[in-house]
């Protein structure tokens, strides 16, 4: 397959961009362009005369996008990629990944189909990373509100860490809760209270 | 007993109420429903969402159901109306920047307005609009398209961005739902020069609207889920519940908004420019009354017609709105039916009784600011 395609990607994230660009480079594509600020896109889908544009589908700018492909009657005709349903399973992985293709000037399906997967795969790997990033965050507040909570009981009750940690435990099971749960409704009471 | 759960999306705007306030006062509850508020971040990708089937059920613009079922722009679906959520609500302003080209702007006249913005010269006015298939574009056209002289750019902005377009001179003006409009004025960048019901007296603004195989596959739920939005409508638009309106939906995590700015939508006092007493505009933002959630076939006519569409398009877009379903589901529950699904669009200057079911249906003026009027009846009788 020719990999001539002039792909434009919308992505507000300088490192996410990259990501996105590097990902279709390494699988063949070389004509690539990046725009962060979506005022620019009219003129960039003049200079670059894209035929893919690959948008995040929780970016609000997608509107503007869709409206230069209504209103615009040069080349650059932007059409939504999910206009064509000839192929349901990769319209479905896409919007589960959450990106948006739009094909500028009537390609056929199976030119775009390897640019929408690799940018699929990016967009999964990303969120991916994201919810990895988001779920090690949460794991240390957590374990700050628990180390706060051990704190409040060592203090109170003259009592070693770990048997503090026992008590957190076992108040946890008795009440059929979280250890983090009740850290966090000691944390509470003990700000209260203070 | 076991909910339905029922995956609902909508676009942060005040007049998503009637879905927040269904399900934070309990009414989706009372009917056995669970909504799953799905909150979107634009129209293209709430549009998608629905028509692929990620969700049930969605907020819309009115002109959305009737562009998808007419295959315009993006995905293509056969989409119901199943009811109206609102009507009117949306602002016309200018930049300080142009206002102060023009001599004073009296506010609510279209027709002077119109004949100052021509009277600036030949260059476009780029206007920003939230989405090209909206009641604001469709309503721009419409009031712009009697001054042959006046070239017109509609620019899509998503709202909450559209004060950073009126400040940045990337747009001249905006067309805008509340709070935005209420926003570009806070932010002394723009001033409100009219509102959308100056250009057209009772425009639909947003829609209840599910896909037409859901809707025939799922009669029980679709019953369960107009109901719920039905009692949420009545309960808005009672006088005395406002505060209380704008109280609930400020501290929904649906809006997360201001009181300050949910304020002018649900009350119409709006502030038309920095620093000004606020100004009360009537019938500014209507959820239930005067048949606001009656989906009128004609209004959907109306926009098949600014769509460009021909005889046979507009009888199509006709067949969106689900007006039996709206007369079988509501009429048990006390809601006033219409003697007739479609009207003459812009036919009323004042309020008028109708003939009705229960005989109380006052219809509120729906005039066009030219004066002109639209019978859909004629055209589709066969």
């Amino acid at each position: 397959m020719r990999k001539d395609l002039r792909i434009l990607v919308v992505e507000a994230d300088r490192a996410k961009a990259e990501n996105i660009i590097d990902a279709l480079q390494d699988a063949g594509w070389s004509e690539l362009h990046a725009i962060s600020h979506v005022s620019g896109l009219e003129h960039s889908i003049e200079e670059h005369a894209p035929d893919i544009v690959l948008i995040d589908m929780a970016n609000p700018d997608r509107d503007t996008l869709e409206h230069i492909g209504a209103v615009s009657n040069t080349r650059s005709r932007a059409v939504a990629m999910f206009v064509d349903q000839t192929d349901p399973h990769l319209t479905q992985a896409a919007l589960a990944a959450g990106v948006s293709a739009y094909v500028v000037d009537g390609l056929q399906m199976n030119r775009i189909k390897s640019v929408i997967e690799t940018a699929i795969a990016r967009f999964q790997m990303m969120r991916k990373m994201q919810s990895e990033l988001d779920a090690a965050k949460q794991a240390l507040e957590d374990r700050k509100t628990i180390d706060r909570a051990k704190g409040i009981l060592m203090r109170r009750r003259s009592i070693p860490e770990d048997e503090a940690y026992k008590l957190l435990r076992k108040a946890a099971m008795d009440q059929g809760r979280k250890v983090i749960d009740v850290a966090q409704a000691l944390v509470t009471a003990s700000d209260l209270l203070a | 007993m076991n909910r339905t759960v029922l995956n609902c999306g909508y676009v942060p705007l005040v007049d998503s109420a009637p879905l927040i306030i269904a399900h934070e006062l309990g009414f989706a509850a009372e009917e056995g429903l669970e909504l799953n508020l799905i909150r979107q971040p634009s129209w293209s990708a709430l549009r998608d969402m629905l028509g692929l089937g990620h969700l049930d059920a969605a907020q819309m613009l009115s002109p959305l159901p009737v562009a998808m079922t007419m295959g315009l722009g993006g995905l293509s679906a056969q989409i119901d109306t199943l009811m109206g959520l609102s009507a009117n609500g949306t602002v016309f302003g200018v930049s300080k920047q142009l206002s102060h080209t023009l001599s004073p702007i009296e506010f609510g006249n279209p027709k002077s307005l119109l004949a100052q913005l021509e009277a600036r010269g030949p260059r476009p006015l780029r206007v920003g609009v939230p989405f090209p298939f909206s009641m604001h574009r469709l309503l721009l056209s419409y009031w712009t398209a009697s001054a042959p002289n006046l070239v017109v750019e509609s620019v899509t902005v998503p709202p909450p961005r559209m004060a950073e377009a009126v400040a940045e001179g990337h747009v001249d003006a905006f067309w805008v739902g509340e709070p935005w409009g209420s926003d570009i004025v806070s932010r002394g960048v723009g001033d409100i020069a009219m509102a959308g019901s100056h250009v057209w007296g009772f425009a639909p603004e947003k829609v209840l609207a599910a896909r037409h195989d859901w809707t025939e596959n799922n009669p029980e739920t679709a019953q369960k889920l107009m109901r719920a939005v039905y009692q949420a409508s009545r309960w808005l638009d009672l006088e005395q519940n406002k505060p209380l309106a704008v109280e609930i939906l400020g501290r929904s995590e649906h809006l997360n908004l201001a009181h300050e700015v949910i304020e002018p939508a649900v009350t119409g006092m709006l502030t038309l420019s920095a620093g000004a007493a606020p100004t009360h505009v009537s019938q500014f933002l209507m959820f239930h009354d005067h048949a606001a959630s009656f989906p009128w076939r004609s209004q959907a006519a109306w926009i098949a017609k600014q769509l460009g569409a021909d005889a046979a398009g507009i009888a199509l877009a006709m067949t969106c709105c689900r007006t039996d379903l709206y007369r079988k589901y509501l009429g048990p529950i006390g809601a006033d039916l219409p003697g007739a699904s479609e009207k003459v669009e812009g036919a009323m200057n004042e309020m008028t009784a109708v003939a009705s079911l229960r005989g109380q249906m006052i219809l509120a003026p729906d005039a066009f600011f030219d004066g002109n009027t639209f019978d859909f009846s004629a055209d589709t009788a066969e």
